[in-house]
């Protein structure tokens, strides 16, 4: 099972021992993550080796797509019939919504012209699939199959039928890399949808739910209510559903009402998703910030991967 | 298959000479582990998921030190920090003191039988994790559920078979053998 012990003894040359190596590298390594971290430098050379490495990745995805197609080609003709009814009952449900959206939407229009208010500009979308979500425990991200090639920016918002799943991170030749509204990183402007509060939903990691932080226990906001996107950020289009209030707990004693909330979206489970161009440019921000959650946002911008543009 | 070495563990274990190793068969394991890394996997799967290329360099580092050592082993780290597309260093970092680490204990190592072995390398992929652990944590990241402690067991136990696979090239032919 063992080897004869093979090699040769230590007064032949062997180049700089094992610990000065190891010093040499670990040093090297840290320096990298260090400006990996900081200065995001490197961005160039890991999206020409992220290019190296796709049909490698594409490989890997191969036997997962294998025996999905064989699966479906085994599913019974009473599954596929099943589906079929359930897509056309949920085709004829949302039809009549979308029957009724475009004459709301020239009244919007209308109104909105009467107000003198600049009109709302929904941006061009591009259909991707999920490749794989990343194996990093420590981050919420997934990869999906297009990039700079269909024109995906980085900054551009991700959705799926019901909601937002996230926003595009990173782009590469041939994939994106997406955070999730789940993401410790993470952070959507939106407004109850109910009451109009504004407020920021932050994400806190893998396995925990999402929060809102920073509210008066006074606020109008109840279990139950659903978030939307408020466009504050000029990132995330206008209106979109994020989150819906699971638990509340206002504590007069405390500074801070405790809102947790659960994504709306299939955040962990849609194969599908939209990636939503960015809305018009929004005029930029004046010097002086106005009142405290924008002073706020301005101020932990420069951390949070969602951020301001 | 294994099960027969714990028997005689008592005493110690038959000394069988290995065929040198080819090293193209390295490189190619290496590759397939980087490749199996980069299986898409959910729920449960991921989390039990080892991480297949730490365990394959810690064999090759334990048994061929004079073609992989920690200079290789930092080169795959990069390499995969890239698939992974998690901050640069991370991997190679974790996968340079993983080397370094086999090539202090590697003697010791191979005195034991897979099992007793198993033991061993559960600690050193389990420091692997808990560098990176350290890493993400220095940089900001949020504190993992327990369920990260569980990858480097199940590579652990993981260790006999790819001991046997590994090496499988390299037994003397039973024909041989009888000659």
């Amino acid at each position: 099972m063992r080897h004869l012990p093979a090699e040769p003894p230590a007064f032949f040359p062997r180049g700089p021992s094992p610990l000065a190596r190891l010093a040499l590298f670990g040093l090297t390594s840290i320096a990298l993550l260090f400006v990996d971290t900081r200065y995001h430098y490197l961005e160039g050379i890991r999206s020409v080796a992220t290019t190296i490495l796709y049909p490698v990745q594409r490989a890997a995805q191969f036997p997962g797509e294998l025996l999905s197609y064989v699966g479906s080609y085994f599913s019974t003709q009473r599954a596929l019939n099943d589906d079929n009814a359930a897509l056309r009952k949920q085709l004829v449900e949302r039809s009549a919504a979308a029957q009724v959206a475009p004459a709301a939407q020239q009244e919007n229009a209308r109104l909105r012209g009467l107000l003198e208010v600049k009109a709302r500009h929904m941006p061009a979308a591009v259909a991707v699939e999920v490749l794989y979500t990343s194996r990093d425990p420590f981050a919420q991200k997934l990869f999906v199959d297009k990039g700079t090639d269909a024109d995906i920016r980085t900054g551009e918002a991700v959705i799926d039928a019901d909601g937002v799943v996230g926003q595009v991170t990173r782009v590469f030749p041939y994939m994106a890399e997406v955070t999730l509204v789940t993401d410790k990183d993470h952070s959507v402007p939106v407004k109850v949808q109910r009451s109009g509060v504004r407020s920021v939903l932050y994400g806190a990691g893998a396995g925990r739910p999402p929060e809102l932080r920073f509210m008066a226990p006074s606020a109008d906001i109840q279990v139950g209510d659903v978030l939307v996107t408020s466009g504050l950020d000029g990132t995330y289009p206008p209106g979109l559903a994020v989150a819906r209030v699971a638990t509340l707990e206002r504590d007069s004693g405390q500074m801070f009402a405790r809102i947790t909330c659960a994504p709306v979206a299939g955040v962990d489970r849609s194969a599908y998703l939209l990636v939503v161009g960015r809305p018009a440019a929004v005029p930029p921000r004046p010097e002086e910030p106005v009142d405290a959650e924008v002073a706020k946002k301005a101020g932990k911008g420069k951390r949070r991967a969602a951020g301001s543009p | 298959m294994v099960l027969p070495n714990i028997g005689q563990s008592a005493g110690p274990a038959p000394e069988e000479i290995l065929r040198p190793v080819r090293p193209w068969f390295i490189v190619v394991t290496l590759a397939l582990a980087f490749v199996a890394n980069l299986l898409p996997a959910t729920g449960v799967a991921l989390a039990l998921k080892p991480d297949f290329l730490a365990l394959v360099l810690l064999y090759w580092c334990i048994q061929e030190p004079r073609y992989v050592g920690v200079a290789v082993a930092w080169l795959v780290g990069l390499v995969m920090d890239v698939g992974d597309a998690t901050l640069f260093g991370q991997h190679a970092l974790a996968y340079a003191l993983l080397a370094y680490a086999a090539e202090y204990f590697r003697r010791r190592v191979l005195r034991f039988p897979p099992w007793q072995q198993a033991a061993q390398v559960a600690c050193l992929l389990g420091l692997c994790a808990a560098l990176v652990l350290l890493v993400r944590f220095v940089g900001g990241a949020p504190l993992p559920r327990w369920t990260y402690a569980v990858p480097p067991v199940v590579g652990a136990l993981l260790w006999p078979a790819v001991t046997r696979v590994l090496q499988w090239p390299q037994r003397p032919q039973r024909s041989s053998a009888e000659l």
